[in-house]
């Protein structure tokens, strides 16, 4: 998506505050009060609190729905309160948690908005909005016509934030924009959109109230606590590592340790090479093979490296082919973007506590153990704050 | 009715074909011309009234102080001023839509979801562009309906306007008169017949309007 890459500015929130009640006195409480962040372009920073923070108000200072009370926002340097007030916000894509799509124009007119408020041809519209369509996951030959009565939550969802992304957009705002969906479909549109910022490389400005999600999308996240002020500013593994007061050891939650598997994934493991024998092979070379290691099964494969199941290897015959009738079919499957916290889980509620990593063809490509996971903690990449806190539930035995 | 009389004379109706179609077409123009006066003016008294909600309790009871001045005393002051014109007519008729319109008006616009308008301004929309293209467009179905009972509305009081139009411009209700003066009832039962019927197409044609708009206000629900 060439045409969509490349473009992100920074963010600057210089010593800003809002204060409501008419006159802007200092004894009047504050919705956002002091507030400086600096956001790196092409950057997710999430904005988390419980409500009534000042998150919100922070996000809409930025395309100036609120004006802030004193402070500035620059912008790529430079001061938004300076820019002429439209021009601003079509230069910056907007996702609210209730859409607001326009009832009254179809999927692909509310995803034309800012390109037509710009004045683009009719055609360029049009062709822009289709290929954000399909960019979204939305077949443009299915969806372009409808208007979003007849769409479901996840789709208002996409929609909206292709209608933000219409007139490429250095800098995105999105106020709680997976709130409204059921968790499944949250989990997806979350997963989708990191990809998709993959290549867009966006400077994100991104509001919520879950800790597990600023987690999961922020490389930022600033954690604000009432009275509008932010309590920590950091990658979500300092957040984790080292909350900044008990404010932010509260909210993170006292499974941060766990949190911290999150943040891992099968990738940053050494993984063990697989034991694997391909299916029709001779059975008495990968018995003796078997017999000879540790960890005595065989991981049986097809032609194409794909597994087909375990097999005991002293169960093995001492001669004759392999077949997939002998082999066990139990182990979870992962592949390398699987968390470390998702492949423990999986590893846990599994019989056998070994781990298949495969890739996108599905080969092998080695295995994961909860010990290799329980190794990683304790070479204190994810180890300190998890070994201080001792959370129930946690892997406590290293052992098979 | 004359002693010997049929209460309906069809072929006078056969004969007078031509008179009963100029009172048909006197009797939308009574109906046509309030309607589409109203609604200009109540448009810019509801726009008016979204932006200062302050107005819109002054407006409302103006306006419903003058939707219940009754027609024949309306008519009365009126014909010493404006004499047995048109816009004697007009003046209290389109003052009875008013009420109705504003209302309604005022309700679509107020429909409209906050967050739409939200995001219509976070988008970088003008106030002027926002209104044309997001509120407008919006309201209208509330403003069909308010359009829908205006004219039927309409269409029953203009035939009180007879008093003034006679026969220039007295539409159905000169019918009515007549057929009461004479003791003739094909002429009062047929004046009221035609306006029942006017008043039924009127709706229904406003519902297809409304229909043939707004195709989004009708898309069934949600696709899953």
């Amino acid at each position: 998506m060439e045409s969509s890459a490349g473009r992100a500015a920074t963010v600057e929130f210089d010593q800003v505050s809002k204060r409501y009640g008419g006159s802007a006195k200092a004894g009047t409480p504050a919705a956002v009060n002091d507030l400086s962040l600096s956001i790196p372009a092409g950057r997710i920073c999430v904005l988390v609190g419980p409500s009534g923070c000042g998150k919100t108000t922070s996000l809409k200072m930025v395309n100036r729905l609120i004006e802030p009370t004193s402070g500035r926002i620059l912008l790529d340097g430079v001061d938004a309160a300076g820019r002429e007030l439209t021009e601003l916000r079509r230069g910056i894509g907007y996702v609210i948690q209730q859409t607001g799509l326009f009832p009254h124009q179809t999927v692909v007119e509310n995803v034309g908005t800012v390109p037509r408020l710009l004045g683009w041809s009719g055609a360029r519209i049009r062709e822009r909005s289709e290929e954000l369509l399909g960019l979204v996951g939305l077949d443009p030959a299915k969806y372009s016509r409808r208007f979003p009565s007849q769409l479901s939550g996840g789709e208002r969802q996409r929609v909206g934030v292709a209608r933000a992304l219409a007139a490429d957009p250095p800098i995105m705002l999105m106020d709680e924009p997976f709130g409204a969906v059921d968790p499944i479909v949250r989990e997806r549109l979350q997963d989708e959109f990191l990809r998709l910022q993959e290549e867009l490389a966006k400077t994100i400005l991104f509001v919520t109230h879950d800790i597990d999600e600023a987690i999961k999308m922020g490389d930022l996240v600033a954690v604000f606590e009432i009275g509008g002020k932010v309590a920590q500013f950091g990658t979500p593994a300092e957040l984790l590592a080292s909350p900044a007061s008990d404010f932010v050891a509260r909210f993170v939650g006292t499974d941060r340790g766990l949190k911290r598997l999150a943040l891992s994934r099968v990738a940053d493991l050494t993984l063990h090479a697989a034991p694997t024998a391909v299916v029709g092979s001779d059975a008495g070379e990968a018995r003796r093979r078997g017999l000879a290691a540790s960890f005595q099964f065989v991981l049986l494969t097809d032609p194409a490296n794909r597994p087909l199941g375990w097999i005991d290897a002293a169960t093995l015959p001492e001669s004759g082919p392999l077949t997939e009738a002998l082999a066990n079919p139990t182990s979870p499957f992962v592949n390398k973007r699987t968390t470390l916290k998702d492949a423990l889980s999986l590893l846990l509620d599994s019989d056998v506590q070994v781990g298949i990593v495969t890739d996108r063809t599905g080969a092998v490509q080695g295995l994961v153990t909860v010990d290799m996971i329980a190794e990683r903690m304790r070479e204190g990449h994810i180890a300190p704050a998890y070994l201080v806190d001792a959370p129930p539930g946690a892997p406590a035995d290293p052992a098979e | 009715m004359l002693p010997g009389q049929q209460l309906i004379d069809f072929s006078w109706i056969g004969d007078h074909l031509g008179q009963i179609a100029e009172r048909i077409g006197q009797h939308l123009e009574l109906t046509i011309l309030p309607v589409a006066i109203g609604f200009l003016i109540a448009l810019v008294l509801s726009i008016w009234a979204v932006r200062q909600p302050i107005v819109y309790g002054p407006i409302t009871a103006v306006t419903g102080v003058l939707y219940t001045i009754p027609s024949l005393a309306a008519f009365a002051v009126l014909i010493p001023i404006t004499g047995l014109s048109l816009v004697s007519a007009l003046i209290p008729l389109v003052s009875y839509t008013l009420l109705i319109l504003v209302r309604s008006i005022v309700a679509g616009f107020r429909g409209v979801a906050p967050e739409v308008l939200e995001a219509a301004e976070g988008m970088g929309y003008t106030r002027t562009q926002r209104l044309i293209r997001v509120e407008f467009p919006l309201a209208v179905p509330m403003m069909i309906a308010g359009l829908r009972l205006a004219t039927v509305t309409a269409i029953g009081l203009a035939t009180v306007a007879s008093i003034i139009g006679g026969d220039t411009f007295g539409g159905l209700g000169q019918l009515i008169t007549e057929g009461l003066q004479t003791f003739f009832p094909t002429k009062y039962l047929l004046g009221a017949a035609l306006s029942v019927v006017l008043a039924v197409s009127a709706d229904v044609l406003f519902v297809q309007i409304e229909r043939w708009i707004t195709p989004w206000a009708r898309a069934p629900g949600s696709a899953g």
